[in-house]
Order: C-alpha cells, then sequence, then structure tokens
C-alpha cells in the first residue's frame, strides 16, 4: 500500500543544510490505521507532505498503491491526489464561497464525472458523515465539527486509496473530536486505509498502530 | 467548462461592487470607443447623404491656361452634341446695384445660358426661363427669384416689370421658383439674385468676356457622372494639349471622398484614444486578479491539493478575467445605446440621428475578449504556478 524506503528530505536553510526526514522507512498495508506522532519540528509535515504527494523526496523510493511516486510533474501529481489521496486538514480547508455539497463535489469535478454520477456520490459521502440536511449552507453556517465532517465526506467522495489526516481535531473541542474519531474508526471498519498525523497522544492511541516521528528519523511504537 | 464558468460568476457576484469598480475601466472605454466612432459615423452619414442629395451628376470645370484655344459658348453647344455629355452652362457672375422704383440691392448677377436652369435643377414659377434668342440677341431680360421679386417689387407676379442692373434697364420675363433643395439654392437662399443671357452679361461686367473659364457640366438623363468625367477630360485633353494642369474638372464624388477620408481618419483617432482608455482599463483588470490571486492563494492551495492541476487553476482565473470583462462590455455597450439614443432624441430637430454602429461593436467586444485574455494571463499564471503546500499553508 504505501512503502516508503530511505526516504530523505533536504531544506536548505541558510546555508546549512537540514534533513527533514533523513532515511526514514515505513510499510503501511491496505486497511491499516496508522497514526504518526510527533512535536512540531520533527519532520512530521514533511512526511505527511510526501506521503500526500504534495512534494517529493530528495531521495529514496515511495511507492503508492503499487506506484512509484518520483520526480512527477506537478500536473501528474495532482493527478495522483485527485484519486488516490483523500485529505483531512487541522483547518478544514473548504472552499468557503462553495456549499458543502459543491465542495465535496469538487475532486469529482476534476475527476471529470458525469453529473449525474456526482450528484449521486456527493449524497452518499454526505449520508456518510451524517450531513445530508446541510448539504445547500456554505462552511460558515456549519460548526466545526460539521466542517470537518465535510471534509471528510470531500476525502471520501473519490473513494482514495488513502485517507490522509494531517491534525483532523486539532482545531475542535474534545466532544467534536470524539466524534470525529468516531468516523474515522467506521471508515477503518470499513476497510478505508488511514493514516492520521498528529501530535496528541490521545487521538493517536486510537488508531491501531502508532508510528512516532522524531529528527527525521520513524520508530514504531508499542510494536 | 461550465462548472469553471459558474464558479468565475460565482466568485464576481460575490464581491459585486468591487467587480464593478473593476470593471468601470472597461466600461467607460468601451463606452468611449462606441459612442464616439458611431457619432463620427452617423454624422458622416448625414453629410454624406446630404451631399448626394444635392444633386451629384455635376461636374465644374475650371480652365487656367485656354493654350490659344479658348471655350466659348460655341465650343459649349459642340460638348453638348457629345451623347456622353449632357448640358453644359458657363458660370459668369458679378454683383450690380438693382434699383426697382425706390428700392435699391445688392444683386448677384448669373450670366446664363438656356441650360443653366436644368444643370442646376432649378425650375420656372411662372414666365420662362432664358431662351437661345436672348442669348443670340444679348437681349435685356432677366429673369429672378422667387424671394428677389418678393423684396425688390413687392410681389412674385412681376412679369412684364422693368428693374434696372448698375444702371441698365431689363425686363422680367420669368421668376424662378425659391430653390432649397441644391448647395447653391441654400447658399443663396437669402440673396437677391437675377439670371441675364450670358452676352448681355459680357456687356455689363468687364470682367466677363466670350471666354469662358467656368463651366458645369451634366451627364446625360440616361447616363451616369462617372462617364461623363471621363468623356469631358478627354474633350479638354485634346482640346488644351494634353496638358492635365491647364483644366481643373471637380465632381461632388471628389468632395465625398475627401469628406470620407477626412471622417475616416477621425473615426481612426477617436477609436485610438478609446482603445488607449480600453487598455487602461485592461490594466485594472489585472490589477485586481492579481489582489485576487493573492487573496485566494489558500483556495488554490485547497484545490491543487485535492486535485486540481496547473491547467484548471490557469482555466479558473483565466475565465474570472474574461467574464469581468465581457461583462464590463456588455453594460458599456449597453450604456452606449442609450447615450446614442439620447443624443439623437436631443439633435432629433437636426435630422441627424446616431445608432450603434454594430461593426465598432464587434471590436469592441473582440477588443474586450483579447484584453481579458492578455491582461489575465499573468495573474491566471501566477496562480497556476504557486506551489500547493506554500499555498495551502498560506496565511494559517
Amino acid at each position: 500500500m504505501i512503502d516508503l524506503k530511505d526516504i530523505s528530505r533536504v531544506y536548505q536553510v541558510g546555508s546549512e543544510q537540514v534533513y527533514a526526514l533523513n532515511k526514514a522507512n515505513l510499510h503501511i498495508d491496505p486497511g491499516e490505521f496508522v497514526s504518526i506522532i510527533g512535536p512540531s519540528g520533527s519532520g512530521k509535515s514533511t512526511l505527511m507532505n510526501i506521503i500526500g504527494c504534495l512534494d517529493t523526496a530528495d531521495s529514496g523510493t515511495y511507492l503508492l498503491d503499487g506506484t512509484p511516486i518520483e520526480d512527477y510533474s506537478e500536473n501528474e501529481l495532482a493527478r495522483i491526489r485527485n484519486r488516490k489521496i483523500g485529505f483531512v486538514f487541522q483547518s478544514f480547508n473548504l472552499i468557503s464561497k462553495l456549499t458543502a455539497e459543491e465542495n465535496v463535489e469538487l475532486p469529482l469535478i476534476y475527476q471529470k464525472v458525469p453529473r449525474a454520477e456526482r450528484k449521486e456520490r456527493v449524497e452518499k459521502a454526505l449520508a456518510r458523515v451524517d450531513l445530508q440536511k446541510r448539504a445547500k449552507h456554505l462552511p460558515t453556517e456549519l460548526s466545526g465539527g460539521q466542517q470537518q465532517r465535510v471534509a471528510i465526506a470531500r476525502a471520501i467522495v473519490t473513494r482514495p486509496s488513502l485517507i490522509l489526516a494531517d491534525e483532523p481535531t486539532g482545531n475542535l473541542d474534545s466532544k467534536t473530536t470524539v466524534e470525529i474519531m468516531d468516523i474515522f474508526h467506521e471508515l477503518h471498519d470499513a476497510s478505508n486505509t488511514i493514516v492520521l498525523i498528529t501530535h496528541d497522544d490521545d487521538v493517536a492511541r486510537q488508531a491501531s498502530r502508532i508510528v512516532r516521528i522524531k529528527d527525521g528519523q520513524l520508530t514504531e511504537v508499542g510494536a | 467548462m461550465i462548472q469553471a464558468f459558474k464558479m468565475a460568476m460565482k466568485s464576481i457576484s460575490g464581491n459585486k461592487f468591487r467587480a464593478f469598480l473593476t470593471m468601470l475601466g472597461i466600461i467607460i472605454g468601451v463606452m468611449a470607443l462606441v459612442i464616439l466612432v458611431s457619432l463620427v459615423s452617423g454624422a458622416t452619414g448625414t453629410v454624406t447623404d446630404t451631399i448626394s442629395s444635392l444633386g451629384s451628376n455635376l461636374l465644374t470645370v475650371t480652365i487656367s491656361d485656354d493654350k490659344g484655344a479658348p471655350v466659348t459658348l460655341d465650343t459649349l453647344d459642340e460638348w453638348m452634341a457629345d451623347p456622353q455629355i449632357g448640358l453644359a452652362a458657363p458660370s459668369a457672375t458679378t454683383t450690380a446695384t438693382g434699383k426697382y422704383s425706390s428700392t435699391t440691392k445688392t444683386v448677384t448677377v448669373y450670366g446664363a445660358t438656356p441650360a443653366y436652369a436644368p444643370i442646376n435643377g432649378q425650375s420656372v414659377l411662372l414666365g420662362r426661363f432664358l431662351t437661345q434668342a436672348d442669348v443670340e440677341n444679348h437681349t435685356g431680360v432677366c429673369v429672378i427669384t422667387e424671394k428677389t421679386a418678393e423684396d425688390m417689387v413687392g410681389y412674385t407676379d412681376c412679369l412684364g416689370e422693368e428693374i434696372s442692373l448698375d444702371g441698365r434697364k431689363f425686363t422680367i420675363v420669368g421668376i424662378m421658383k425659391n430653390d432649397d433643395e441644391s448647395l447653391t439654392g441654400i447658399l443663396t437662399k437669402d440673396n437677391m439674385t437675377a439670371y441675364i443671357p450670358y452676352t448681355t452679361l459680357m456687356r455689363l461686367s468687364s470682367t466677363v468676356s466670350s471666354t469662358i473659364t467656368s463651366f458645369s457640366v451634366s451627364a446625360p438623363a440616361d447616363g451616369n457622372v462617372t462617364t461623363t468625367e471621363a468623356a469631358m477630360k478627354r474633350l479638354l485633353l485634346e482640346r488644351f494639349e494634353d496638358d492635365e494642369d491647364a483644366f481643373s474638372l471637380l465632381s461632388q464624388n471628389m468632395l465625398e471622398d475627401a469628406m470620407s477620408s477626412v471622417t475616416g481618419i477621425l473615426t481612426v483617432l477617436l477609436g485610438g484614444i478609446a482603445a488607449i482608455s480600453l487598455i487602461v482599463g485592461g490594466i485594472g483588470i489585472m490589477n485586481i486578479m492579481l489582489v485576487t490571486v493573492t487573496e485566494r492563494t489558500r483556495e488554490i492551495g485547497i484545490r491543487k491539493a485535492i486535485g486540481a492541476g496547473r491547467g484548471v487553476i490557469l482555466q479558473q482565473f483565466l475565465l474570472e478575467s474574461v467574464v469581468l470583462c465581457m461583462i464590463g462590455c456588455a453594460i458599456g455597450v449597453f450604456l452606449s445605446w442609450v447615450v446614442l439614443r439620447l443624443i439623437s432624441v436631443m439633435v432629433a430637430s437636426m435630422g441627424i440621428s446616431f445608432g450603434l454602429e454594430w461593426g465598432v461593436v464587434a471590436i469592441a467586444v473582440a477588443f474586450c475578449f483579447a484584453i481579458g485574455v492578455i491582461f489575465g494571463l499573468y495573474p491566471a499564471n501566477k496562480a497556476a504556478k504557486l506551489p500547493p503546500i506554500e499555498a495551502l499553508h498560506y496565511g494559517g
């Protein structure tokens, strides 16, 4: 499913080279629910960017679903993100001018899915997060938890190989956090592959497997 | 594409006031272009119509060097026999002091031949025009206009009365209708005018002799002025040793040509100035599009993260700029139409009407489209090239 081998990513800070990732290795099987935990500055974001195909590694190999992700052009990476990855961000990242259903529909538009099928899949995805009744609302008219549920609907509507969540509960109170985590559990039970990046131990512990990132290196926790 | 169009509309309508201010440059530019060009062409149309209604089958010949072969009345008679030439009449005028009982006025006196009236499209109201016999016998008869009769004699039906021109007695044998259709008629509306035989005028005026230096020629009833012009030119060249500088031949077509070249230049000039204001409007569009790209950096990041390629983003912003321009253009065209209607109503009494020139509307639309693309390309490209990670973390 996900296979990272000796992945390095180097940033040039002034005259110094900083290794955000230093020969990191990670293997995730289909259907796994993995959380990656680490303090800020540990290379967490860089790892998430590389797994999410928002960035490519300087060295090492990354196989996503058997496909090597290399020095693809920006457009090819966009295509891979569109088809294989569903993103859930800390700050929801919904487009404020679009209604809930339009936000969910967007990745399907980029996939050039026909209109009728789009409508059907959007409806299903919103039903999955129990938000059919809020379909016509703008993000500003929704609570944080509801916005995050719209974001999850947007992530799953493309039936991605991987759901990549970056601090999905970071902006939510504890009650809503439970709601959102419940959805992730349900998705996991429906045999979706989930990678959850967080700095919160309580959240991380809910995954079936925890990986700790520190100084650009990955280590299994409790494995 | 339809989706992208909807998104563009949404984004524009999301900030109506700003969109309107941005479009204002385009609106004003389009209005300037459409109104100015429509006004010029409307005015040109009216003037040209007026000129051609003044009888464009008239040629005027002026001889500057007769090369020892002076043109006389007999020469004109010979030329009139040519099937391609209609009528020919000398043009000679002088001014004289006209007197009738106690009334004294300055009168413009035309030395005429029978052909004069039909060439100039004038007709007799009462009595008769001058005849060939009058010309041959240098008779002391005159034909005056209705206006002259009223002002000098006091009434129109004054046939047989005598007026004196520079002390010579002339019997009035005809009254001409007031002429408000031909150019000469309009220009001389308020003048006192008398027509006397050309030969009689030779005796009255020291500057008029049997040598004719200026005359008018008309096309035959079934001919056209172009062939007459060619025939006249041939005859004149034959007579004056092929010297084109010995005479000048003026037709009203030439007047129209000169007129249209002047208005052509005017149209291009005004159109050019308006085009500059459109370009300035385009810079306004580019400016606001750049602001929009910065404002929406995060949105661009989100779209890229969920799978929008460069092309999609480029298309979205380019479309937005084009739509902005085209809406501005439509508003501009509509307002131009309103303004032109208002002007038409205001000048209705002058008999000039101004309508939208569809040609210039088409140019304005094409120009706006080009401006939308050209000035939208840079901001759109800037948006498309934003790296997704940076865009995603922008401002948050």
